[in-house]
């Protein structure tokens, strides 16, 4: 099924995640509690609710990181609950993408290597990893950082590399926890500006997890998340 | 609207009415008795509450006044659509969301919808941050921001509903 998103005209082709009636506790904390939602592909949603309302860890489910109690998560068709972590971290490396509010950067590597690492550890070779890298410096307007290293750039310039690095595999999903979460309002439009144009571009579906509107007002529908249940979406979806 | 929604609770004279109205939505501005008899008397003619018999000691006052099913329709439609989303608009969300406890209606569904149509025309004003001028920009940073004090607002409240319902029903 093709439909287009009533707002932003974009075409979506069908359900790419489907998450049924998940449960996961953490010991005695119950974090989700019977959440369901589907993904379209090609759409950018956010998943928005106050803080410890579980949106975080329902992330966590749909990109294979957390396997929930019960429940199904699917992806593309596939039971990502029910498959060994072996084909989970593969299936992370080479169709996902992930950007996060803090400490992603490896502090050993330089800009360009860490944008390349996803690349790397696909086992595509070095130089031809730093070429396919070096595209996003420009891209992003971060030209003649290549070299510098995460403690020698600005949280926005780090953030953008980050981002790089989350886009750089070509991903079919790019998860984003709270990605402007440690920056001021206008590093944190331009980062977001940023992401869901090359996402666009790229034809890549965006799960974004925020608390923050005028970081959700950039997806094209929102989904609320309280007390580990998806509230039903009243989004911009026709 | 604030009328008609009392008067959905139970039968009321015009001087309860202005009582609560004055309590629950009035700080500091109390409704004028003439507002508020004017305003049944349009409701009367309008079919949405029926006067009953003047009770001993007459005057406008003496009237008991009671919400008919066209009423409670209009009280109902009005609860559950969004108000138009501009900023500003704390003081009709308000007497919505205490309205909607008093008669025991899903006031945290209306808070939903008013959500939605909150960040619908966020998305409308980010887009137009995005591909119009640096002055278009300025313009709509300037809803966004409202925009989303409102929505703060909205989940903050979502978030007191329990208690609110608590202190309405005491």
């Amino acid at each position: 099924m093709t439909r287009t998103n009533s707002y932003s005209g974009v075409q979506l082709g069908g359900v790419i995640i489907e998450a049924r009636d998940l449960v996961l506790s953490f010991g005695e904390t119950p974090a989700l509690r019977s959440a369901s939602l589907s993904v379209q592909r090609g759409e950018i949603l956010a998943v928005m609710g106050p803080s410890g309302s579980g949106k975080s860890t329902l992330l966590h489910c749909l990109a294979g990181i957390l396997v929930p109690d019960s429940g199904e998560v699917s992806f593309d068709g596939q039971r990502l609950d029910t498959m060994r972590e072996e084909q989970r971290s593969r299936l992370r490396r080479d169709r996902f993408g992930f950007v996060f509010q803090f400490g992603q950067l490896v502090p050993e590597l330089t800009a360009e290597e860490n944008v390349a690492l996803p690349l790397l550890l696909g086992g595509t070779r070095r130089e031809e990893a730093l070429r396919g890298a070096r595209v996003w410096f420009e891209r992003f307007e971060l030209d003649g950082l290549e070299r510098h290293r995460a403690g020698e750039m600005s949280g926005g310039q780090a953030q953008r590399v980050a981002l790089a690095r989350g886009l750089v595999a070509h991903p079919d999903v790019l998860f984003a926890d709270e990605p402007t979460g440690s920056l001021d309002s206008l590093t944190g439009e331009l980062v977001m500006g940023l992401m869901t144009s090359a996402a666009r571009d790229e034809g890549a579906t965006v799960v974004l997890v925020t608390h923050e509107p005028r970081v959700a007002a950039y997806a094209d529908r929102e989904v609320i998340v309280r007390d580990g249940k998806v509230s039903a979406a009243v989004g911009a979806l026709s | 609207m604030a009328l008609l929604g009392l008067l959905d609770r139970e039968p009321s004279h015009g001087y309860e009415l202005k009582r609560d109205y004055d309590t629950y939505f009035g700080r500091g501005r109390p409704l004028p008795f003439g507002q508020v008899y004017a305003t049944l008397a349009r409701l009367a003619r309008d079919g949405k509450a029926i006067a009953g018999d003047a009770e001993p000691g007459a005057g406008p006052d003496r009237k008991r006044y009671t919400i008919t099913d066209t009423g409670k329709h209009e009280v109902e439609v009005w609860l559950g659509a969004p108000i138009p989303a501009e900023p500003y608009l704390h003081t009709d969300l308000f007497v919505k969301v205490v309205l909607s406890l008093m008669l025991g209606r899903p006031a945290e569904e209306y808070l939903d919808v008013q959500r939605a149509a909150h960040l619908r025309r966020m998305r409308e004003l980010t887009d137009l941050k995005q591909h119009g001028s640096l002055v278009d920009a300025l313009l709509a940073d300037h809803g966004l921001f409202h925009l989303e004090a409102d929505l703060r607002w909205i989940d903050l409240t979502a978030a007191r509903l329990a208690a609110l319902t608590r202190e309405v029903a005491s």
